[in-house]
């Protein structure tokens, strides 16, 4: 089983840190992984993608052309790569920022309003993290405890309190319906 | 009978190659005499340029390193970052120094490396046959200024030592000249110096030392050593243009 | 032992450390800055010696200099950065000096871009600098691979005096993947040849590429070449995949060969006797590898990120014995499974029996 996730938005919304998180939990659950950022000139703002491959068998090539799972954290990235997903394939879309649909009748999409969320709940830069969840919660391909476990092991012990954001966060991807 | 001159024991005792009347020997000397005062020569190691010295890697009897042309600096830095407790030095013409290699030098100054820069300016590339060098007078001919430098098509002479006093990392930066007497005994009080320097940790110490190249200037010895006089240390004066510890902070660590 | 996430370039950096390097000199430059950042950090812990140069011509030069007095020396670039230093790896050559040079290649020419390629393999594998010498040059294909290599470039270099290379590219240094560092065991490699103060003990050592007499320079340069001929008869490395039976063989190497194994798959889910033969080693290119792992091949794909170099020494090692054809993308465009497979199924129809 191999799952081919690319993660898309702007500079500074945490996509990597996302694609990050996801590659620790496969490697939580010994899997092979890889994470393969887009790099470019710009820093912040421009855009920015991310793709990470989840599977039982070694990883040929990192970068995802074909994602099952996109998640697109603004219009231009869900644009771009919303006829790469493969059919049957999932979309998580963060409504606050993107206005369109997606017209696709193949693929399962699921609208989460991610950026409006965090701040709704006092977390800042935690939309990333709320589609997580709410992927999580839809494909099973990571479990709660494993994710727990990723966080732990990328968030430095001495930042225990954005640990603790992060799992807040997560669970409100979770539990949102919608 | 008491021995009053003897060849430095860090000079080897081989024929040099150089032209008659060529200063690099003297300033040879005077290097391998502070190698043996200081009695640092199993602890020095030597980094060559490319130009008339290039094969003093034979007449120092300390380890030595060829370097490429103008990178003798860089060269000199990695072995002193790697040899700390070391004492490195470059001996470089003015080709080398500040033609090709003028990025290594200005940045191993700035950087307050702590190594001893031997300086030859003898207005001229002289292995290559005489060419302008970025030292060479306003009107002097060489091969490439056939009707003389002019400044107005290619600009004027580099002074290294002003130049390099400018930076905070420069140590010492000295101009002497071996073309007299006194001036073979200021030179070597010099040399001496940026080699204390290197001991007491102070940053970069560059010595100028202004030389002749009777073969390519088409004199005699003893005319070059009148044009030396005459005509370089008007344009290059004579004198420290800077002497202070670059880094004071770390006094008394 | 305990795997973790690694970028490439952090992984290779860490890898020379636990291989003894001990300096490193460097610039930045895309896609290769990590790896300065990495050791600008810990080499503070580890005990070693990081400088930030003031150009790629320096920054050789300085490991020039360190590696003249024995120590293991490192720098590493991308495509720019590396044609730069050519002057100081030839001189490294010359003097028969060991070292690792790490090229993150980039698509060129000039400025190029910054996205992955391959279209450094001449440039490192025949004219990384003036006159008669070559460097070892690897090429990992996966993060694991570059921290692997990273030990044996360091004892082959110092085993032999000469600079080793690892060519890698922006993909391999960017990505994350699961890595674990083995216990290593520096191979103590005696130098009575360097130039570190003789302390009055023995005669000078000079560290020199200038010899002007003909004959000499030439005798030099043949000793160079004796050992040269032994790296090549123990050192070249490929790794066969699905050769044994396979009709079409893909040869490729680095990041590309993981996309061409991919395709391999694909061709063999569809029936394909395909398999794949990947270089580890450029050069000493692994000839007798080729010519095993195409035996029973009627047709060679060659698959490069350039406009085709690798190609050349390919069909040199199996004497162009059988047809060898290419399939390349260049300027920073990593080849799909997709299109690679697209090849493999156009010439096991036969287009070539």
């Amino acid at each position: 089983m191999t799952h081919d996730i690319l993660l898309a938005g702007f500079g500074g919304q945490g996509i990597l840190f996302a694609g990050k998180i996801l590659a620790y939990s496969g490697l939580m659950d010994e899997k092979e992984v890889s994470w393969l950022p887009s790099y470019g000139p710009e820093m912040r703002g421009g855009t920015c993608n991310c793709s990470v491959c989840i599977s039982d068998d070694p990883i040929g090539s990192p970068l995802v052309l074909e994602p099952s799972i996109l998640i697109a954290m603004n219009t231009p990235s869900l644009e771009k790569f919303v006829n790469s997903v493969k059919p049957d394939g999932v979309i998580i879309v963060d409504s606050t920022m993107v206005d369109i649909k997606v017209e696709r009748t193949d693929v399962k999409t699921f609208y989460v309003p991610a950026t409006q969320l965090a701040s709704d709940n006092g977390l800042p830069g935690g939309a990333n993290i709320i589609l997580l969840g709410k992927l999580f919660k839809e494909t099973g391909i990571v479990s709660a405890e494993t994710f727990k476990k990723a966080i732990e092991k990328v968030v430095p012990a001495k930042k225990a309190s954005l640990a603790a954001n992060n799992l807040k966060a997560v669970q409100i991807g979770m539990d949102f319906n919608g | 009978m008491a021995v009053v001159f003897e060849r430095p024991k860090s000079f080897a005792d081989i024929p040099l190659h150089y032209c008659p009347g060529c200063t690099h020997g003297i300033i040879h000397r005077l290097v391998c005499e502070v190698i043996d005062e200081m009695g640092i020569e199993g602890d020095t190691i030597g980094v060559c340029p490319v130009g008339c010295s290039v094969m003093a890697y034979d007449y120092f009897t300390c380890d030595m390193i060829e370097a490429a042309h103008g990178r003798a600096p860089a060269v000199a830095t990695g072995v002193k970052r790697t040899n700390p407790d070391k004492y490195v030095f470059t001996y470089q013409g003015d080709g080398d120094l500040a033609a090709i290699g003028t990025a290594e030098t200005v940045h191993a100054a700035t950087r307050g490396e702590n190594i001893v820069v031997i300086f030859v300016n003898n207005t001229t590339y002289g292995m290559t046959g005489g060419q302008m060098a970025p030292t060479t007078l306003p009107g002097q001919v060489t091969q490439t200024t056939p009707y003389g430098r002019d400044p107005k098509l290619m600009g004027y002479p580099v002074r290294v030592c002003e130049m390099l006093a400018t930076l905070t990392g420069t140590a010492l930066a000295q101009r002497v000249a071996v073309n007299s007497v006194p001036h073979i005994r200021e030179a070597k009080k010099a040399i001496r110096k940026a080699f204390e320097n290197q001991r007491d940790k102070k940053g970069f110490s560059i010595v100028e030392v202004l030389s002749t190249c009777p073969t390519n200037w088409g004199m005699s010895p003893v005319d070059a050593l009148k044009r030396l006089e005459d005509e370089m240390i008007p344009y290059y004066p004579l004198g420290v243009f800077k002497d202070a510890n670059a880094f004071p902070e770390k006094e008394g660590e | 032992m305990e795997r973790n996430l690694m970028k490439g370039n952090e992984a290779l950096a860490e890898a020379a450390i636990r291989a003894g390097c001990k300096c490193f000199f460097g610039y930045p430059i895309t896609p290769q800055t990590e790896i300065s950042a990495y050791l600008a950090k810990r080499f503070k812990q580890a005990g070693g010696v990081f400088l930030q140069a003031e150009s790629e011509i320096a920054a050789i030069n300085m490991v020039l200099g360190a590696a003249s007095t024995g120590v293991r020396a490192m720098t590493s670039s991308s495509s720019p950065g590396i044609s730069l230093k050519s002057e100081g790896i030839s001189y490294i050559a010359g003097s028969d000096l060991p070292c690792v040079i790490i090229n993150v290649q980039r698509g060129g020419p000039g400025l190029g871009g910054i996205q992955p390629s391959q279209a450094d393999y001449w440039q490192a594998t025949k004219a990384l600098g003036h006159g008669d010498f070559q460097l070892l040059v690897f090429a990992p294909n996966s993060v694991q691979e570059m921290v692997d290599t990273v030990t044996k470039a360091f004892d082959l270099a110092d085993e032999y005096r000469m600079p080793a290379m690892i060519l890698a590219d922006g993909l391999l240094g960017q990505m994350m993947e699961p890595v674990t560092f083995p216990e290593i065991s520096a191979k103590p490699v005696e130098k009575p040849w360097a130039a570190n103060g003789h302390g009055n003990k023995r005669e000078h050592n000079i560290i020199n590429s200038l010899y002007l007499q003909p004959d000499v320079l030439e005798k030099s340069v043949k000793d160079r070449f004796e050992r040269y001929a032994e790296i090549k008869e123990k050192h070249a490395e490929a790794e066969l995949y699905m050769t044994e039976d396979a009709e079409v063989v893909v040869t490729a190497y680095g990041a590309t060969a993981r996309v061409a194994k991919s395709a391999v798959n694909m061709a063999r889910e569809q029936g394909i006797k395909a398999g794949l033969i990947r270089p580890i080693t450029l050069w000493p290119f692994p000839v007798k590898q080729m010519n095993e792992g195409s035996k029973n091949a009627h047709t060679l794909i060659c698959v490069e990120m350039s406009m085709g170099q690798m190609i050349d020494d390919v069909k040199l090692a199996i004497n162009c014995s059988k047809p060898v054809e290419f399939f390349g993308r260049t300027g920073g465009v990593i080849p799909k499974p997709s299109e690679i497979l697209e090849q493999i199924k156009k010439y096991a129809k036969g287009g070539n029996q």
